[in-house]
Protein backbone atom coordinates (compact mmCIF):
# COMPACT_ATOMS: atom_id res chain seq x y z
CA UNK A 1 0.00 0.00 0.00
CA UNK A 2 2.72 2.40 1.06
CA UNK A 3 4.57 1.70 -2.17
CA UNK A 4 1.52 2.40 -4.27
CA UNK A 5 0.83 5.64 -2.44
CA UNK A 6 4.43 6.75 -2.97
CA UNK A 7 4.10 5.95 -6.64
CA UNK A 8 0.91 7.99 -6.91
CA UNK A 9 2.56 10.88 -5.11
CA UNK A 10 5.51 10.65 -7.46
CA UNK A 11 3.26 10.59 -10.53
CA UNK A 12 1.32 13.56 -9.18
CA UNK A 13 4.49 15.51 -8.65
CA UNK A 14 5.71 14.53 -12.11
CA UNK A 15 2.41 15.73 -13.60
CA UNK A 16 2.71 19.13 -11.97
CA UNK A 17 6.34 19.45 -13.02
CA UNK A 18 5.35 18.54 -16.60
CA UNK A 19 2.74 21.26 -16.58
CA UNK A 20 5.40 23.78 -15.77
CA UNK A 21 7.73 22.82 -18.59
CA UNK A 22 5.93 24.72 -21.37
CA UNK A 23 5.49 27.62 -18.99
CA UNK A 24 9.17 27.71 -18.09
CA UNK A 25 10.48 27.24 -21.61
CA UNK A 26 8.13 29.29 -23.74
CA UNK A 27 6.32 31.79 -21.67
CA UNK A 28 8.31 32.66 -18.59
CA UNK A 29 10.81 34.70 -20.61
CA UNK A 30 7.89 36.71 -22.01
CA UNK A 31 6.29 37.40 -18.67
CA UNK A 32 9.41 38.21 -16.75
CA UNK A 33 10.98 41.51 -17.73
CA UNK A 34 14.53 41.86 -18.84
CA UNK A 35 15.76 45.04 -17.21
CA UNK A 36 12.26 45.34 -15.78
CA UNK A 37 10.57 46.48 -19.01
CA UNK A 38 8.76 43.72 -20.83
CA UNK A 39 6.34 46.08 -22.52
CA UNK A 40 9.24 47.96 -24.08
CA UNK A 41 10.58 44.72 -25.53
CA UNK A 42 7.25 43.88 -27.11
CA UNK A 43 6.90 47.36 -28.57
CA UNK A 44 10.41 47.43 -29.98
CA UNK A 45 9.98 44.18 -31.83
CA UNK A 46 6.97 45.35 -33.75
CA UNK A 47 6.15 48.60 -35.39
CA UNK A 48 2.94 50.06 -34.18
CA UNK A 49 -0.13 49.01 -36.11
CA UNK A 50 -2.39 52.01 -36.38
CA UNK A 51 -6.03 51.97 -37.41
CA UNK A 52 -7.97 55.24 -37.59
CA UNK A 53 -5.32 56.94 -35.50
CA UNK A 54 -5.50 54.33 -32.74
CA UNK A 55 -2.55 52.11 -31.94
CA UNK A 56 -4.16 48.69 -32.00
CA UNK A 57 -2.40 46.84 -29.18
CA UNK A 58 -2.81 49.55 -26.56
CA UNK A 59 -6.01 51.18 -27.82
CA UNK A 60 -4.30 54.56 -27.33
CA UNK A 61 -4.25 57.44 -29.81
CA UNK A 62 -1.05 57.02 -31.82
CA UNK A 63 1.15 59.99 -30.99
CA UNK A 64 4.50 60.76 -29.38
CA UNK A 65 4.54 59.35 -25.86
CA UNK A 66 1.90 56.66 -26.25
CA UNK A 67 4.41 53.93 -25.35
CA UNK A 68 5.26 55.64 -22.07
CA UNK A 69 1.58 55.87 -21.24
CA UNK A 70 1.06 52.21 -22.12
CA UNK A 71 3.95 51.06 -19.93
CA UNK A 72 3.48 53.29 -16.92
CA UNK A 73 -0.31 53.58 -16.74
CA UNK A 74 -1.00 50.07 -18.01
CA UNK A 75 1.14 48.46 -15.33
CA UNK A 76 -1.60 48.66 -12.71
CA UNK A 77 -4.88 49.31 -14.50
CA UNK A 78 -6.26 48.78 -17.98
CA UNK A 79 -5.67 51.53 -20.53
CA UNK A 80 -9.44 51.81 -20.92
CA UNK A 81 -9.28 53.88 -17.76
CA UNK A 82 -7.07 56.34 -19.66
CA UNK A 83 -8.98 56.39 -22.94
CA UNK A 84 -12.41 56.94 -21.37
CA UNK A 85 -11.20 59.98 -19.42
CA UNK A 86 -10.40 63.53 -20.46
CA UNK A 87 -8.72 66.34 -18.56
CA UNK A 88 -6.60 69.44 -18.92
CA UNK A 89 -2.86 69.22 -18.24
CA UNK A 90 -3.56 70.42 -14.71
CA UNK A 91 -6.26 67.78 -14.34
CA UNK A 92 -3.95 64.97 -15.49
CA UNK A 93 -1.28 66.20 -13.03
CA UNK A 94 -3.83 65.95 -10.23
CA UNK A 95 -4.72 62.40 -11.25
CA UNK A 96 -1.04 61.39 -11.37
CA UNK A 97 -0.37 62.98 -7.95
CA UNK A 98 -3.39 61.18 -6.48
CA UNK A 99 -2.10 57.87 -7.82
CA UNK A 100 1.37 58.61 -6.45
CA UNK A 101 0.05 59.58 -3.03
CA UNK A 102 -2.50 56.82 -2.54
CA UNK A 103 -2.22 54.12 -5.20
CA UNK A 104 1.48 53.29 -5.35
CA UNK A 105 2.39 54.99 -8.65
CA UNK A 106 6.12 55.59 -8.93
CA UNK A 107 8.01 58.82 -9.71
CA UNK A 108 7.76 59.26 -13.47
CA UNK A 109 10.96 61.31 -13.66
CA UNK A 110 11.72 62.91 -17.02
CA UNK A 111 8.94 60.90 -18.63
CA UNK A 112 6.30 62.85 -16.71
CA UNK A 113 6.34 65.87 -19.00
CA UNK A 114 6.16 63.65 -22.12
CA UNK A 115 3.22 61.76 -20.62
CA UNK A 116 1.49 65.02 -19.70
CA UNK A 117 2.06 66.45 -23.18
CA UNK A 118 0.54 63.32 -24.69
CA UNK A 119 -2.48 63.14 -22.37
CA UNK A 120 -3.37 66.81 -22.37
CA UNK A 121 -3.17 66.92 -26.18
CA UNK A 122 -4.93 63.67 -27.03
CA UNK A 123 -7.32 63.30 -24.08
CA UNK A 124 -8.43 66.86 -23.53
CA UNK A 125 -11.94 67.75 -22.33
CA UNK A 126 -14.56 68.80 -24.86
CA UNK A 127 -17.15 71.38 -23.97
CA UNK A 128 -20.51 69.62 -24.13
CA UNK A 129 -22.68 71.68 -21.81
CA UNK A 130 -25.26 70.29 -19.42
CA UNK A 131 -27.05 67.96 -21.86
CA UNK A 132 -25.41 66.59 -24.99
CA UNK A 133 -27.46 65.24 -27.89
CA UNK A 134 -28.28 61.55 -27.93
CA UNK A 135 -25.68 60.03 -30.22
CA UNK A 136 -24.73 56.71 -31.80
CA UNK A 137 -28.35 55.62 -31.96
CA UNK A 138 -28.90 52.25 -33.63
CA UNK A 139 -32.29 52.58 -35.30
CA UNK A 140 -34.59 49.56 -35.56
CA UNK A 141 -38.27 48.88 -36.33
CA UNK A 142 -40.24 48.37 -33.14
CA UNK A 143 -42.56 45.37 -33.34
CA UNK A 144 -45.93 46.31 -31.90
CA UNK B 1 0.27 45.42 -46.63
CA UNK B 2 2.17 42.12 -46.53
CA UNK B 3 4.23 43.43 -43.68
CA UNK B 4 1.18 44.40 -41.65
CA UNK B 5 -0.40 41.01 -42.03
CA UNK B 6 2.67 39.38 -40.62
CA UNK B 7 2.59 41.65 -37.63
CA UNK B 8 -0.99 40.74 -36.85
CA UNK B 9 -0.09 37.08 -36.92
CA UNK B 10 2.74 37.70 -34.53
CA UNK B 11 0.47 39.47 -32.13
CA UNK B 12 -2.04 36.68 -32.29
CA UNK B 13 0.62 34.11 -31.62
CA UNK B 14 1.87 36.10 -28.66
CA UNK B 15 -1.53 36.53 -27.14
CA UNK B 16 -2.13 32.83 -27.69
CA UNK B 17 1.06 31.99 -25.87
CA UNK B 18 0.18 34.31 -23.02
CA UNK B 19 -3.21 32.69 -22.73
CA UNK B 20 -1.66 29.21 -22.77
CA UNK B 21 0.72 30.32 -20.08
CA UNK B 22 -2.09 31.60 -17.95
CA UNK B 23 -4.04 28.40 -18.49
CA UNK B 24 -1.08 26.29 -17.46
CA UNK B 25 -0.60 28.30 -14.32
CA UNK B 26 -4.31 28.27 -13.64
CA UNK B 27 -4.39 24.48 -13.88
CA UNK B 28 -1.37 24.11 -11.64
CA UNK B 29 -2.66 26.43 -8.94
CA UNK B 30 -6.37 25.87 -9.35
CA UNK B 31 -6.94 29.58 -10.00
CA UNK B 32 -10.04 30.20 -12.07
CA UNK B 33 -9.48 33.67 -13.44
CA UNK B 34 -5.90 34.59 -13.89
CA UNK B 35 -6.53 36.95 -16.78
CA UNK B 36 -8.02 39.77 -14.76
CA UNK B 37 -5.78 39.31 -11.76
CA UNK B 38 -2.20 40.29 -11.31
CA UNK B 39 0.52 39.48 -8.87
CA UNK B 40 3.58 41.53 -9.59
CA UNK B 41 1.85 43.75 -12.06
CA UNK B 42 4.95 45.53 -13.34
CA UNK B 43 6.08 42.36 -15.02
CA UNK B 44 2.93 42.11 -17.08
CA UNK B 45 2.63 43.63 -20.51
CA UNK B 46 -0.40 45.96 -20.69
CA UNK B 47 -1.62 44.16 -23.79
CA UNK B 48 -1.88 40.88 -21.95
CA UNK B 49 -4.65 42.14 -19.68
CA UNK B 50 -6.43 44.35 -22.15
CA UNK B 51 -9.65 43.10 -23.68
CA UNK B 52 -12.77 44.50 -25.16
CA UNK B 53 -14.57 41.21 -25.24
CA UNK B 54 -17.52 41.02 -22.88
CA UNK B 55 -17.20 37.25 -22.99
CA UNK B 56 -14.28 37.60 -20.60
CA UNK B 57 -16.63 38.55 -17.81
CA UNK B 58 -17.62 35.18 -16.47
CA UNK B 59 -21.32 34.87 -15.75
CA UNK B 60 -22.25 38.26 -17.22
CA UNK B 61 -24.45 39.10 -20.21
CA UNK B 62 -22.37 39.63 -23.35
CA UNK B 63 -23.95 43.03 -24.02
CA UNK B 64 -22.69 44.57 -20.80
CA UNK B 65 -20.43 47.52 -21.68
CA UNK B 66 -16.96 46.97 -20.30
CA UNK B 67 -15.55 50.28 -19.12
CA UNK B 68 -12.41 48.87 -17.58
CA UNK B 69 -10.88 45.40 -17.61
CA UNK B 70 -8.47 46.02 -14.74
CA UNK B 71 -10.09 46.49 -12.39
CA UNK B 72 -13.26 45.04 -13.85
CA UNK B 73 -15.99 47.62 -14.35
CA UNK B 74 -18.97 47.03 -16.62
CA UNK B 75 -22.37 48.60 -16.95
CA UNK B 76 -25.73 47.33 -18.18
CA UNK B 77 -27.45 48.99 -21.14
CA UNK B 78 -30.86 50.17 -19.86
CA UNK B 79 -32.90 47.92 -22.18
CA UNK B 80 -31.33 44.90 -20.45
CA UNK B 81 -32.66 46.09 -17.09
CA UNK B 82 -36.30 45.45 -17.97
CA UNK B 83 -36.82 42.68 -15.36
CA UNK B 84 -38.32 43.68 -12.03
CA UNK B 85 -35.66 41.58 -10.27
CA UNK B 86 -32.32 42.21 -11.98
CA UNK B 87 -30.86 38.82 -13.01
CA UNK B 88 -27.31 38.12 -11.84
CA UNK B 89 -25.88 38.24 -15.36
CA UNK B 90 -27.30 41.74 -15.84
CA UNK B 91 -26.08 43.33 -12.63
CA UNK B 92 -23.32 45.87 -13.25
CA UNK B 93 -19.77 45.26 -12.05
CA UNK B 94 -17.83 47.90 -10.15
CA UNK B 95 -14.54 46.84 -8.65
CA UNK B 96 -11.77 48.94 -7.14
CA UNK B 97 -9.26 46.13 -6.77
CA UNK B 98 -8.60 42.62 -7.97
CA UNK B 99 -11.28 39.97 -7.43
CA UNK B 100 -10.05 37.33 -4.93
CA UNK B 101 -8.44 34.37 -6.62
CA UNK B 102 -9.72 31.61 -4.43
CA UNK B 103 -12.78 31.45 -2.25
CA UNK B 104 -13.04 28.51 0.13
CA UNK B 105 -16.51 28.60 1.61
CA UNK B 106 -15.58 26.12 4.37
CA UNK B 107 -12.83 28.40 5.62
CA UNK B 108 -14.61 31.73 5.11
CA UNK B 109 -15.15 33.69 8.32
CA UNK B 110 -16.62 37.02 9.31
CA UNK B 111 -15.01 38.89 12.20
CA UNK B 112 -16.68 41.76 14.02
CA UNK B 113 -14.39 44.05 16.01
CA UNK B 114 -13.60 47.73 16.53
CA UNK B 115 -13.44 50.39 19.27
CA UNK B 116 -17.20 50.26 19.79
CA UNK B 117 -17.59 46.46 19.70
CA UNK B 118 -18.12 44.95 23.17
CA UNK B 119 -15.99 41.98 22.08
CA UNK B 120 -14.18 40.65 19.05
CA UNK B 121 -16.11 37.76 17.58
CA UNK B 122 -15.58 35.52 14.55
CA UNK B 123 -18.31 33.54 12.81
CA UNK B 124 -17.80 30.84 10.24
CA UNK B 125 -19.93 31.09 7.14
CA UNK B 126 -21.99 28.12 8.38
CA UNK B 127 -22.48 29.67 11.85
CA UNK B 128 -23.69 32.90 10.33
CA UNK B 129 -26.29 31.01 8.32
CA UNK B 130 -27.45 28.78 11.18
CA UNK B 131 -27.36 31.21 14.11
CA UNK B 132 -29.38 34.11 12.69
CA UNK B 133 -32.77 34.43 11.06
CA UNK B 134 -32.73 34.78 7.28
CA UNK B 135 -34.35 37.71 5.49
CA UNK B 136 -34.96 38.44 1.83
CA UNK B 137 -35.36 41.97 0.47
CA UNK B 138 -35.30 43.50 -2.97
CA UNK B 139 -32.71 46.27 -2.71
CA UNK B 140 -31.29 48.74 -5.21
CA UNK B 141 -27.56 48.73 -5.72
CA UNK B 142 -26.30 51.79 -7.56
CA UNK B 143 -22.82 53.19 -8.05
CA UNK B 144 -22.48 56.73 -6.68
CA UNK B 145 -20.81 57.64 -10.00
CA UNK B 146 -23.70 56.37 -12.14
CA UNK B 147 -24.22 59.08 -14.80
CA UNK B 148 -20.68 60.49 -14.53
CA UNK B 149 -20.36 60.42 -18.33
CA UNK B 150 -22.45 63.58 -18.62
CA UNK B 151 -20.23 65.77 -16.44
CA UNK B 152 -18.78 68.83 -18.12
CA UNK B 153 -16.00 69.62 -17.35
CA UNK B 154 -15.50 65.85 -17.14
CA UNK B 155 -14.86 64.08 -13.85
CA UNK B 156 -12.20 61.42 -13.65
CA UNK B 157 -13.01 57.78 -13.16
CA UNK B 158 -15.08 55.20 -14.96
CA UNK B 159 -17.40 57.05 -17.30
CA UNK B 160 -20.71 55.44 -16.32
CA UNK B 161 -23.77 56.07 -18.46
CA UNK B 162 -27.04 55.17 -16.72
CA UNK B 163 -26.51 51.43 -16.22
CA UNK B 164 -24.61 51.19 -12.92
CA UNK B 165 -27.87 50.22 -11.21
CA UNK B 166 -29.70 47.00 -10.45
CA UNK B 167 -32.29 45.73 -8.02
CA UNK B 168 -32.05 41.99 -7.35
CA UNK B 169 -33.54 40.09 -4.41
CA UNK B 170 -30.95 39.57 -1.70
CA UNK B 171 -30.99 36.96 1.04
CA UNK B 172 -28.90 36.96 4.18
CA UNK B 173 -28.98 37.95 7.82
CA UNK B 174 -29.68 41.35 9.24
CA UNK B 175 -26.48 43.23 10.01
CA UNK B 176 -28.08 44.49 13.23
CA UNK B 177 -28.73 40.94 14.46
CA UNK B 178 -25.05 40.13 14.09
CA UNK B 179 -23.88 43.46 15.56
CA UNK B 180 -26.21 43.03 18.55
CA UNK B 181 -24.96 39.48 19.09
CA UNK B 182 -21.43 40.88 19.38
CA UNK B 183 -22.58 43.89 21.41
CA UNK B 184 -22.49 47.51 20.28
CA UNK B 185 -21.24 50.18 22.70
CA UNK B 186 -23.33 53.33 23.05
CA UNK B 187 -20.54 55.44 21.53
CA UNK B 188 -20.71 53.65 18.15
CA UNK B 189 -20.72 56.06 15.19
CA UNK B 190 -20.01 54.08 12.04
CA UNK B 191 -19.29 50.62 10.69
CA UNK B 192 -16.46 49.96 8.24
CA UNK B 193 -16.02 46.83 6.14
CA UNK B 194 -12.99 44.94 4.90
CA UNK B 195 -13.09 42.59 1.91
CA UNK B 196 -10.79 39.99 0.39
CA UNK B 197 -10.15 41.86 -2.85
CA UNK B 198 -6.55 42.94 -3.37
CA UNK B 199 -4.92 46.17 -4.52
CA UNK B 200 -4.15 46.68 -8.22
CA UNK B 201 -0.44 47.10 -7.48
CA UNK B 202 -0.37 43.61 -5.97
CA UNK B 203 0.90 45.09 -2.69
CA UNK B 204 -0.65 42.85 -0.01
CA UNK B 205 -0.49 45.67 2.55
CA UNK B 206 -2.61 48.01 0.45
CA UNK B 207 -6.39 47.89 0.78
CA UNK B 208 -8.29 48.80 -2.41
CA UNK B 209 -11.40 50.07 -0.63
CA UNK B 210 -12.86 49.99 2.89
CA UNK B 211 -15.98 52.07 3.38
CA UNK B 212 -19.13 51.84 5.47
CA UNK B 213 -22.22 53.59 6.82
CA UNK B 214 -23.32 55.43 9.96
CA UNK B 215 -24.55 53.12 12.71
CA UNK B 216 -28.20 54.17 12.17
CA UNK B 217 -28.15 52.90 8.57
CA UNK B 218 -26.39 49.72 9.70
CA UNK B 219 -29.18 49.07 12.22
CA UNK B 220 -32.02 49.27 9.67
CA UNK B 221 -34.06 46.11 8.99
CA UNK B 222 -33.06 46.09 5.32
CA UNK B 223 -29.29 46.32 5.98
CA UNK B 224 -28.12 42.82 5.11
CA UNK B 225 -25.08 40.59 5.23
CA UNK B 226 -26.06 38.66 2.11
CA UNK B 227 -24.87 35.42 0.54
CA UNK B 228 -27.58 35.05 -2.05
CA UNK B 229 -28.89 37.01 -5.03
CA UNK B 230 -32.19 35.90 -6.58
CA UNK B 231 -31.99 32.62 -4.59
CA UNK B 232 -28.55 31.73 -5.96
CA UNK B 233 -25.00 32.23 -4.69
CA UNK B 234 -23.65 35.74 -5.27
CA UNK B 235 -21.66 36.03 -8.51
CA UNK B 236 -17.90 36.12 -7.77
CA UNK B 237 -17.62 39.52 -9.48
CA UNK B 238 -20.36 40.86 -7.20
CA UNK B 239 -18.86 39.69 -3.92
CA UNK B 240 -19.16 35.91 -3.52
CA UNK B 241 -19.49 34.46 -0.95
CA UNK B 242 -20.55 37.29 1.37
CA UNK B 243 -21.27 41.00 1.08
CA UNK B 244 -23.04 43.89 2.68
CA UNK B 245 -26.11 45.43 1.06
CA UNK B 246 -27.28 48.94 1.92
CA UNK B 247 -30.06 49.74 -0.54
CA UNK B 248 -30.34 53.33 -1.73
CA UNK B 249 -26.80 54.35 -0.72
CA UNK B 250 -23.69 54.41 -2.93
CA UNK B 251 -22.90 50.79 -3.75
CA UNK B 252 -19.36 51.37 -2.49
CA UNK B 253 -20.80 51.19 1.05
CA UNK B 254 -21.96 47.61 0.37
CA UNK B 255 -18.64 45.82 0.81
CA UNK B 256 -17.95 42.72 -1.27
CA UNK B 257 -16.01 39.53 -0.33
CA UNK B 258 -16.78 40.60 3.22
CA UNK B 259 -14.61 39.15 6.00
CA UNK B 260 -14.38 41.88 8.64
CA UNK B 261 -16.60 44.62 10.03
CA UNK B 262 -15.25 47.22 12.39
CA UNK B 263 -17.68 49.04 14.71
CA UNK B 264 -16.11 52.46 14.93
CA UNK B 265 -16.35 55.22 17.54
CA UNK B 266 -15.78 57.78 14.76
CA UNK B 267 -16.53 58.09 11.05
CA UNK B 268 -14.74 55.18 9.40
CA UNK B 269 -11.43 56.22 7.85
CA UNK B 270 -10.60 53.36 5.47
CA UNK B 271 -9.34 53.92 1.91
CA UNK B 272 -11.89 55.82 -0.24
CA UNK B 273 -13.73 57.23 2.78
CA UNK B 274 -11.59 60.36 2.80
CA UNK B 275 -10.26 62.95 0.35
CA UNK B 276 -12.54 63.37 -2.64
CA UNK B 277 -13.78 59.78 -2.90
CA UNK B 278 -17.56 59.41 -2.69
CA UNK B 279 -17.82 62.98 -1.49
CA UNK B 280 -19.46 66.12 -2.88
CA UNK B 281 -18.98 69.81 -2.03
CA UNK B 282 -20.78 70.97 1.11
CA UNK B 283 -22.13 73.97 -0.82
CA UNK B 284 -23.08 74.12 -4.52
CA UNK B 285 -20.22 75.12 -6.84
CA UNK B 286 -19.97 76.34 -10.43
CA UNK B 287 -18.88 73.65 -12.92
CA UNK B 288 -15.10 73.20 -12.86
CA UNK B 289 -14.56 74.80 -9.45
CA UNK B 290 -11.61 73.58 -7.40
CA UNK B 291 -13.02 72.57 -4.04
CA UNK B 292 -10.77 72.34 -0.95
CA UNK B 293 -10.73 68.87 0.62
CA UNK B 294 -12.18 70.09 3.90
CA UNK B 295 -15.29 71.31 2.08
CA UNK B 296 -16.14 67.84 0.77
CA UNK B 297 -18.81 65.78 2.56
CA UNK B 298 -19.62 62.07 2.40
CA UNK B 299 -22.52 61.05 0.14
CA UNK B 300 -25.28 59.29 2.03
CA UNK B 301 -28.63 58.40 0.45
CA UNK B 302 -28.84 58.66 -3.33
CA UNK B 303 -31.31 60.99 -5.07
CA UNK B 304 -34.57 60.21 -6.91
CA UNK B 305 -34.00 58.60 -10.30
CA UNK B 306 -35.66 56.56 -13.06
CA UNK B 307 -34.81 54.70 -16.27
CA UNK B 308 -36.65 53.64 -19.41
CA UNK B 309 -36.03 49.93 -19.97
CA UNK B 310 -38.51 49.47 -22.84
CA UNK B 311 -38.31 50.18 -25.69
CA UNK B 312 -34.61 50.23 -26.39
CA UNK B 313 -33.48 53.63 -27.67
CA UNK B 314 -33.67 53.97 -31.48
CA UNK B 315 -37.18 52.56 -31.94
CA UNK B 316 -38.91 53.39 -35.24
CA UNK B 317 -42.70 53.29 -34.99
CA UNK B 318 -44.98 53.11 -37.99
CA UNK B 319 -47.68 55.78 -38.03
CA UNK B 320 -49.84 56.46 -34.99
CA UNK B 321 -49.44 53.03 -33.41
CA UNK B 322 -49.60 53.00 -29.62
CA UNK B 323 -46.66 51.40 -27.84
CA UNK B 324 -45.81 50.79 -24.21
CA UNK B 325 -42.99 52.66 -22.49
CA UNK B 326 -41.88 51.31 -19.13
CA UNK B 327 -39.10 51.16 -16.60
CA UNK B 328 -38.18 51.57 -12.95
CA UNK B 329 -37.90 54.44 -10.48
CA UNK B 330 -36.13 54.63 -7.11
CA UNK B 331 -35.21 57.24 -4.54
CA UNK B 332 -32.50 56.32 -2.03
CA UNK B 333 -34.17 55.73 1.33
CA UNK B 334 -37.47 57.20 0.12
CA UNK B 335 -40.20 55.79 -2.12
CA UNK B 336 -41.53 57.05 -5.45
CA UNK B 337 -44.76 59.05 -5.44
CA UNK B 338 -45.22 59.72 -9.16
CA UNK B 339 -43.60 59.13 -12.52
CA UNK B 340 -44.19 61.23 -15.63
CA UNK B 341 -43.03 60.99 -19.24
CA UNK B 342 -42.68 63.75 -21.81
CA UNK B 343 -42.58 63.61 -25.62
CA UNK B 344 -41.69 67.29 -26.04
CA UNK B 345 -38.54 67.79 -23.95
CA UNK B 346 -40.49 68.62 -20.81
CA UNK B 347 -43.01 71.10 -22.23
CA UNK B 348 -45.85 68.76 -21.25
CA UNK B 349 -45.82 65.73 -18.95
CA UNK B 350 -48.01 62.64 -18.84
CA UNK B 351 -48.54 60.71 -15.59
CA UNK B 352 -47.65 57.00 -15.68
CA UNK B 353 -49.12 54.09 -13.75
CA UNK B 354 -46.85 53.12 -10.86
CA UNK B 355 -46.48 49.93 -8.82
CA UNK B 356 -45.67 49.93 -5.13
CA UNK B 357 -42.30 48.71 -3.88
CA UNK B 358 -41.72 45.20 -2.48
CA UNK B 359 -40.07 46.83 0.53
CA UNK B 360 -38.07 49.90 1.52
CA UNK B 361 -35.09 50.57 -0.80
CA UNK B 362 -36.60 48.58 -3.70
CA UNK B 363 -37.24 50.18 -7.06
CA UNK B 364 -40.80 50.58 -8.41
CA UNK B 365 -42.14 49.76 -11.85
CA UNK B 366 -43.89 52.38 -14.00
CA UNK B 367 -45.46 52.21 -17.45
CA UNK B 368 -47.48 54.25 -19.90
CA UNK B 369 -48.89 54.02 -23.41
CA UNK B 370 -47.41 56.41 -25.92
CA UNK B 371 -48.55 57.66 -29.33
CA UNK B 372 -46.15 59.93 -31.17
CA UNK B 373 -48.15 63.02 -32.24
CA UNK B 374 -46.54 63.54 -35.63
CA UNK B 375 -43.97 62.21 -38.03
CA UNK B 376 -40.33 62.66 -37.16
CA UNK B 377 -37.71 62.47 -34.41
CA UNK B 378 -38.86 62.47 -30.80
CA UNK B 379 -37.36 61.76 -27.43
CA UNK B 380 -39.18 60.11 -24.55
CA UNK B 381 -38.09 61.57 -21.23
CA UNK B 382 -38.95 60.11 -17.84
CA UNK B 383 -39.09 62.02 -14.56
CA UNK B 384 -39.75 60.53 -11.14
CA UNK B 385 -40.94 62.35 -8.01
CA UNK B 386 -40.11 61.03 -4.55
CA UNK B 387 -42.37 60.99 -1.49
CA UNK B 388 -40.95 64.32 -0.36
CA UNK B 389 -42.04 65.90 -3.64
CA UNK B 390 -38.52 66.21 -5.07
CA UNK B 391 -38.30 65.61 -8.81
CA UNK B 392 -35.45 64.64 -11.07
CA UNK B 393 -33.79 67.59 -12.80
CA UNK B 394 -33.89 67.68 -16.60
CA UNK B 395 -30.20 68.51 -16.90
CA UNK B 396 -27.09 67.59 -14.96
CA UNK B 397 -27.62 68.80 -11.39
CA UNK B 398 -24.95 70.18 -9.04
CA UNK B 399 -21.59 69.71 -10.71
CA UNK B 400 -19.05 68.16 -8.36
CA UNK B 401 -15.35 67.38 -8.85
CA UNK B 402 -15.65 63.57 -8.87
CA UNK B 403 -18.83 63.24 -10.90
CA UNK B 404 -21.34 61.78 -8.45
CA UNK B 405 -25.13 61.94 -8.12
CA UNK B 406 -26.19 62.73 -11.68
CA UNK B 407 -29.91 62.01 -11.60
CA UNK B 408 -30.93 63.97 -14.71
CA UNK B 409 -33.96 62.54 -16.52
CA UNK B 410 -33.24 59.50 -18.65
CA UNK B 411 -34.31 59.76 -22.29
CA UNK B 412 -34.53 57.58 -25.39
CA UNK B 413 -34.72 58.46 -29.09
CA UNK B 414 -37.78 57.32 -31.07
CA UNK B 415 -39.02 58.13 -34.55
CA UNK B 416 -42.45 58.03 -36.13
CA UNK B 417 -42.13 56.92 -39.75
Amino acid sequence: MEKIRKKINFLGALYIVTLFIPFAVFVYPMLVPENGEVAEVVEEEEEAEVVNGIEVTSGLIYDDGYKLVATNCGACHSLELVTQNAATREGWIEIIRWMQETQGLWDLGDDESIILDYLSKNYAPKEVGRRPNLENIEWYDLEI
Amino acid sequence: MENKKKKTTQIDRKSFLLKSAATTVAVAFGANHLFGGSGTSKSKSPSSVKTNSAGKLKGKHEELTILNSKPWNAETPPHLLDDKYTPADRLFVRNNGVVPNEVNIDKWTLTIEGESAKQKKTYTFAELKSKFKHYTYQLTLECGGNGRKEFSPPAKGNQWGVGAIGCPKWTGVRLKDVLNDVGVKSNAVYIGYYGKDTHLTGDPDKIPISRGVPIAKAMEDEALIAWSMNDEDLPLLNGYPLRLIFGGWPASTSGKWLHKISIRDKVHDGPKMEGYSYRVPRHPVAPGTKVPEEDMVIIERLPVKSIITYPKTGAKIKGDKIFEVRGHAWAGDLAIKEVHTSLDFGATWNKCTLDSADNKNAWQQWKTNVKLPQQGYHEVWVRATDTEGTMQPMVLPGWNPKGYLNNACHRIAVERT
